[in-house]
């Protein structure tokens, strides 16, 4: 079963976001840049498909292709990637915004090309936090999908996934192929090691644009504004537990 | 234009995150209609149908609904969508899961995690696990929007909405419902309590976290929580994880013991409305936005509150 995963270059998870002072979006230049964390996640677990470990009896992914929709940089993200593990990729060359609608659209378009048994995605990116572009795969293709992952099981032809749900767990079986999206629990992604960091170097990019795969990424919504959050009004501290009791009495939440 | 609300319920009982919706609902549109997804759900239906301000409940009932998967979701709302000019979920598991299907059948852009709604078209969400806040506006002809009900105020009851049954989605469907582990709580449910308590890393152990945050959490009636580290650290479920990958609560109080208050735990609470910090850090950023900060170890400071509270005839 070839596998894909697409990896989405975002603001790396250890920096501070600053709002542009124009409030036109956020500062991201001469940051680094970093594979989305639930990313990650969704190339260690297809990485584990093919090699053996989580469960997964090496060879239950024949193949590994890694995607990333992005300005020329995001070819990074697909090394890293490949260093994990990855034995291919293809970036598709957007510059600027391209919201999960479109991104939806560009990865139906290589789905179709690729085949592919299995689609793993993260289930959200920690820069626009939209949690959108794994379920509208899905229906794009028509295809089942399982989001918020913490377990995939693939046995006799279905893959059964364990979902995070509020208040619990919940586990469906798909039929394949199918779209499944990863929650943190999933598994704990590897460090690339320097070896196959190089190794990676040589594996093969195809380059691609959205006008190859025949989709419009024109954005359908106009940012008005980004601002920062507002400022909670906190700091005040108290010297004992029975200051803090009289305290919460007094704003009458006890 | 008419605007449809897709009811957070459990086939037994209608959850107030629908209340909540229909308040987002009502800023876009006066005709809001609900939409109850379920199976034996009628008690549901009756319940949404007492929301004011709803003018109509539809009611589907099947068996492919009993758990409101994503497919049968879709093939349900999709059609329904040629009478509405928006569709609003709640930003729930089930909600998050089936929203983007429905918006990718409609050829529609989705507007995830709204906290405010400006206008009909103009929505406002947090973006880097809100360490900033977007305001977008969305020129689709159906909107279709992803809302998290603790930024709205609960619409109250005193409505008296017809119910209309609609069919349920016959399948057959690609995915299928194998089993779930739904944790029985003795407490109140963490989205919707009035108080939570929550404890971190400095807990160290399951154990000491069952020991110290329970007790605590039962004394004030609270419902309990834990920031991300002492969930990946196994001291806490994973559904009790507070925080913008999990959930997002806004009690009235909410009490953070041995929490640092990493950006992604206060995008889960920073909207309670008293916040209580207690933590040996004096440091620690969850002071910054804290109404009480206690610089104490929890060891010494949580026997002392329960106590205190004790004196107080809590």
């Amino acid at each position: 079963m070839k596998v894909l995963v697409p990896v989405k270059r975002v603001l790396d998870y250890n920096l501070k976001v600053r709002v542009k002072a124009d409030g036109t979006g956020v500062d991201l230049s001469n940051l680094k840049m970093s594979m989305n964390p639930f990313d990650e996640i969704a190339v260690e677990e297809a990485v584990r498909m093919k090699e053996g470990g989580g469960g997964h009896p090496a060879g239950t992914a024949t193949e590994v292709v890694a995607i990333s929709i992005g300005p020329e940089q995001a070819q990074e993200t697909i090394r890293t990637a490949l260093a994990m593990g990855a034995d291919r990729g293809i970036l598709v060359k957007a510059e600027g915004e391209v919201e999960p609608l479109a991104v939806a659209k560009l990865l139906k378009a290589i789905v179709d090309a690729e085949q592919p048994g299995l689609v793993i995605l993260g289930k959200q990116a920690i820069d626009d936090d939209s949690n959108q572009v794994g379920q509208m795969l899905a229906a794009l293709l028509d295809w089942p999908q399982a989001t918020f992952a913490s377990k995939i099981v693939v046995a006799g032809g279905k893959i059964n996934v364990t979902r995070e749900i509020d208040g619990g767990l919940q586990t469906l079986s798909l039929e394949t192929p199918a779209i499944v999206t990863t929650d943190l629990r999933l598994n704990e992604p590897r460090y690339a090691s320097l070896p196959n960091i190089m190794k990676a170097k040589k594996k093969p990019i195809d380059a691609k644009t959205p006008a190859d795969l025949g989709v419009d990424v024109a954005p359908r919504l106009t940012v008005v504004k980004v601002a920062d959050p507002p400022k909670r009004q906190g700091g005040a501290k108290v010297k004992t537990v029975q200051d803090l009791v009289a305290g919460l009495k007094a704003a009458g939440v006890i | 234009m008419a605007v449809l609300v897709v009811a957070e319920h459990d086939n037994a009982s209608l959850k107030d995150a629908t209340h909540k919706v229909v308040t987002a609902a009502r800023a876009m549109s006066g005709d809001v209609d609900v939409l109850v997804a379920g199976e034996n759900a009628a008690a549901v239906a009756q319940a949404a149908a007492k929301i004011a301000g709803v003018r109509k409940v539809l009611h589907a009932d099947g068996a492919a609904l009993a758990k409101q998967m994503a497919e049968p979701l879709e093939a349900l709302i999709t059609p329904l969508m040629a009478n509405y000019d928006g569709v609003l979920f709640p930003a729930t598991t089930t909600g998050k899961n089936a929203a983007p299907r429905v918006a990718a059948k409609l050829d529609v852009m989705q507007v995830s995690g709204v906290i405010g709604v400006e206008s009909a078209d103009t929505f406002v969400r947090p973006i880097y696990a809100g360490n900033a806040i977007l305001t977008v506006k969305s020129a689709e002809a159906k909107k279709v929007l992803t809302v998290q009900p603790t930024a709205f105020k609960t619409a109250g009851d005193g409505g008296a909405a017809s119910v209309e049954q609609v069919a349920a989605p016959a399948g057959p469907f690609k995915s299928a419902f194998l089993s779930d582990e739904i944790v029985k709580l003795d407490r109140p449910e963490l989205t919707a309590a009035k108080r939570v308590v929550s404890g971190g890393r400095a807990m160290g152990s399951a154990d000491e976290f069952h020991r110290v945050i329970e007790p605590l959490a039962d004394k004030l009636g609270a419902a309990v929580g834990a920031s991300r580290a002492a969930v990946d650290a196994g001291y806490a479920p994973n559904d009790y994880q507070v925080g913008q990958t999990g959930k997002v609560v806004a009690p009235e109080l909410y009490v953070a013991i041995g929490i640092s208050g990493a950006i992604q735990h206060l995008a889960g609470m920073k909207d309670s409305k008293v916040i209580v910090a207690i933590n040996k850090d004096e440091e620690a950023p969850i002071f910054q936005i804290a109404d009480f900060g206690l610089v104490a170890d929890y060891k010494a400071a949580v026997p002392e509150l329960m106590a205190e509270l004790e004196k107080a005839g809590i």
